[in-house]
């Protein structure tokens, strides 16, 4: 995974942008505003944390920029495609190729074993069977988890599963990685072992990455720009201050 | 995803819920057995009495007549062209050309006369037939005692049961048991028997009260002489040894098979045995050459006896068959096979509800799989094609399943019902018949059947939303 992906994301000022995205619930006839009028941009490579408070539409956000949802109203352009315009096929191709997701509930499939499990993508994108195979293998070299990948998730600690979920998540080699808290199950020691992960691809594959989490010390260590939601509404955008701690770090890295 | 993957991911998540996935491959296997053991049964029991009706040979036989015979005006008569009496004579060339029409197998002339047969000096007048050896193969000779003919033109006789108790003095008292053919065959076989009849011999040119030109032991003899041409009747015996006793039901003698006697059928035409026919030939009889009064012609094929008719009666003759017996016999069949088709197919369509009732019960409980597998990237019509393969794949495996089971319920029945049928001193008979492309045609049925079932399912597996299929665990 040395960085040689097939078409290499063209360096423009911004790889993600949504344009006054919203995303409204109708309950009865309450109108829940998930997501009101957010604009942003995130660029090519970049660490971007989005924060906010239980609710306050984080995951709303994450999931519009997936493209597994569609906004009410504005739009979401991704290396200048507008996901709003594109078909359900289209989609489904844009979150197989581009898009790389990860849980806070890790999301394996339970009844299939780890090597299974981060194979599937490539199923999906009609990889051969013996190619599958080894770029499985070396994804969960990666991730050091070789020796379980017989192994069925529930077999696993929640650090092992949130790896293997990040080894499913890069396998079709995407150029976006979208966490939605994906420490939020870990204690603070794996924790910290799937942020160096994850750190490490930002760094060295120039990855871009946008982690949502309402841990403000989290994002402060790991992510260069750190965005702030409340109530679906964008309230703050700051570049991260504490980049010593950044440097610092990632000297700890093993 | 290609086709190996899916049905390898199909398998594999038939796999993880073993149970219900197997109760439901089961309920297909159960509808789809049902079917093919109530088509099976149709078929065997058409195929059954096909064959019965094969082997009797009424269904290939076509039987020809002259137009000029005045004894078929029949309602089955086949009448056109020209009228009787300019119409073609039934003699030895036509007979040759009707067996040489395609798909004709052999035309042979029905030689039958009622003549007198003494046996230990006791005369007895009954009908005499002559038979093809063709006729062996029929079930007419099924239960015989002894051997047909050693040769087509060998001096023996076959005897029906009926005239072999005549001979032997045995009236069969209704209510008693009929009298077994190995009983009666024991005294009689290779004994001899003397034929009395009637010689027709032609005699051109000869005057009435003409000398007794022939020599021979002419005890009466009969001159018929009309124009140029006459004929004589002469008295003769003929010697025949009894080489077979047939065990035929008299009620079920038809065609050739109409008589008590049997002679083989060179040797009769050899004879020139006077035959009623005859009379009405007189004016005819110009030749040494045979005018018959009717040719049996047989078949290679019942279905072809259509085809045959068209050729004959273009030739100028009238012809009779029982294609239309057949014809509704088939039908009866048809609607049999029919009515048994739908109770399997309800059975089957049961199971096809169990199909729906197992995908939409996996898609409730894989609702958070399917989000999963969304968000990596699965488009709708993976998903919809995974369980599409899935409900293929239960089906594909029911239906073999179900062959499988059919095809053992079958030879169960058939074996009980053997078992039965030699208690009661019958032979066995295989009424049960499962054929390559029932096999085929159930699997692939069972297939299809899964498939439209599981196409409500899979649309809505498809349509899922990812989002909230992962929003709650
Ligand atoms: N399908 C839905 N129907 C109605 N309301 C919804 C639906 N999905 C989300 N919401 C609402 O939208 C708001 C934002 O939800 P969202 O999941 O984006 O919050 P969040 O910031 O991710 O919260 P948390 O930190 O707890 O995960 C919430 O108030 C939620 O109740
Ligand atoms: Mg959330």
């Amino acid at each position: 995974m040395s960085g040689s992906q097939g078409t290499p994301p063209t360096h423009c000022a911004c790889t993600i942008r949504t344009e006054d995205l919203c995303r409204h619930y109708r309950l009865g006839d309450t109108l829940i505003r998930a997501v009101d009028g957010v604009s942003l941009e995130v660029r090519s490579g970049e660490f971007v944390a989005l924060l906010g408070s239980s609710g306050s539409g984080k995951s709303s956000v994450l999931n519009l920029i997936a493209g597994l949802d569609r906004p009410t109203s504005g739009s979401v352009i991704v290396q200048g495609r507008n996901l709003a315009r594109l078909s359900r096929e289209e989609l489904s191709k844009y979150r197989l190729h581009t898009v790389g997701m990860v849980f806070q509930s890790f999301n394996l499939i339970s009844s299939m074993t780890l090597e299974e499990n981060v194979e599937l993508p490539m199923r999906f994108a009609e990889v051969e069977r013996g190619k599958r195979q080894n770029l499985a293998h070396d994804a969960l070299e990666r991730v050091g988890l070789v020796a379980r990948m017989k192994h069925r998730p529930s077999e696993l600690s929640g650090g092992e599963q949130q790896r293997a979920a990040l080894a499913r998540a890069l396998i079709n080699r995407p150029q976006l990685l979208l966490a939605d808290e994906p420490t939020g199950n870990l204690d603070s020691r794996t924790g910290t072992e799937i942020m160096n992960l994850v750190r490490h691809l930002n760094r060295q594959l120039e990855m871009t990455v946008v982690m949502v989490t309402h841990e403000r010390a989290l994002a402060e260590r790991y992510a260069q720009r750190l965005i702030f939601l409340a109530d679906g509404k964008l309230i703050g955008d700051q570049a991260n201050r504490s980049a010593a701690g950044e440097i610092k770090s990632q000297g700890e890295r093993s | 995803m290609k086709l190996p993957d899916l049905t390898e991911l199909a398998l594999r998540n038939l796999r993880e819920s073993v149970l219900r996935n197997s109760l439901t491959t089961v309920g297909i296997a159960v509808g789809v057995a049902s079917l093919v053991a109530m088509l099976s049964l149709g078929i065997g029991l058409q195929q059954l009495a096909s064959r019965r009706l094969v082997k009797s040979g009424l269904f290939d036989t076509v039987l020809v007549t002259s137009r000029r015979d005045l004894r078929n005006f029949g309602r089955e008569e086949q009448r056109a062209g020209p009228a009787p009496g300019e119409s073609r004579i039934l003699d030895e060339p036509a007979r040759r050309e009707i067996e040489h029409l395609p798909n004709v197998l052999e035309a042979y002339p029905d030689i039958r006369f009622i003549t007198e047969l003494r046996y230990e000096e006791k005369p007895h007048l009954t009908m005499v037939g002559a038979l093809p050896s063709s006729a062996r193969s029929t079930d007419a000779f099924d239960g015989m005692q002894g051997s047909f003919f050693s040769s087509e033109t060998a001096a023996e006789v076959v005897l029906q049961k009926s005239f072999a108790e005549e001979l032997l003095g045995k009236t069969p008292q209704p209510g008693t048991d009929e009298t077994k053919v190995a009983e009666l065959a024991a005294p009689l076989l290779g004994k001899e028997l003397t034929m009395r009849y009637a010689q027709r011999a032609v005699a051109q040119l000869q005057r009435p009260g003409g000398a007794n030109a022939h020599a021979g032991d002419s005890a009466g003899k009969a001159q018929g002489s009309t124009s140029e041409t006459a004929y004589s009747v002469i008295s003769r015996e003929q010697k025949l040894r009894i080489v077979g006793i047939a065990d035929l039901d008299p009620e079920s003698m038809r065609g050739p098979t109409r008589a008590r006697v049997f002679l083989p059928l060179r040797l009769a035409e050899s004879l020139h045995v006077m035959q009623p026919t005859d009379l009405r030939e007189i004016s005819r009889a110009a030749g040494a050459e045979p005018v018959y009064s009717s040719i049996s012609v047989r078949v290679g094929n019942p279905t072809q006896v259509q085809l045959v008719e068209n050729a004959v009666q273009k030739m100028g003759f009238n012809t009779f068959s029982i294609l239309d017996a057949t014809r509704s016999l088939r039908q009866f069949f048809a609607v049999l096979d029919l009515f048994l088709g739908i109770f399997g197919s309800l059975a089957l369509a049961v199971a096809s509800i169990g199909i729906v009732n197992t995908l939409v019960m996996a898609i409730l409980e894989r609702r958070r799989e399917i989000g999963i597998m969304k968000a990596i990237g699965a488009s709708d019509g993976d998903v919809r094609t995974l369980f599409f393969a899935e409900a293929g794949a239960m089906g594909a495996l029911g239906g073999i399943l179900g062959v499988a089971l059919g095809w053992t319920i079958g030879q169960a029945i058939n074996f009980g019902t053997n078992i039965y049928l030699k208690r009661q001193a019958l032979p066995p008979e295989h009424f049960w018949s499962v054929p390559w492309w029932l096999v085929a045609g159930a699997i692939v049925f069972a297939f299809i059947v899964s498939l439209v079932s599981g196409l409500y399912p899979a649309g809505r597996a498809a349509r899922l939303d990812p989002v909230q299929a992962l929003r709650y665990e």
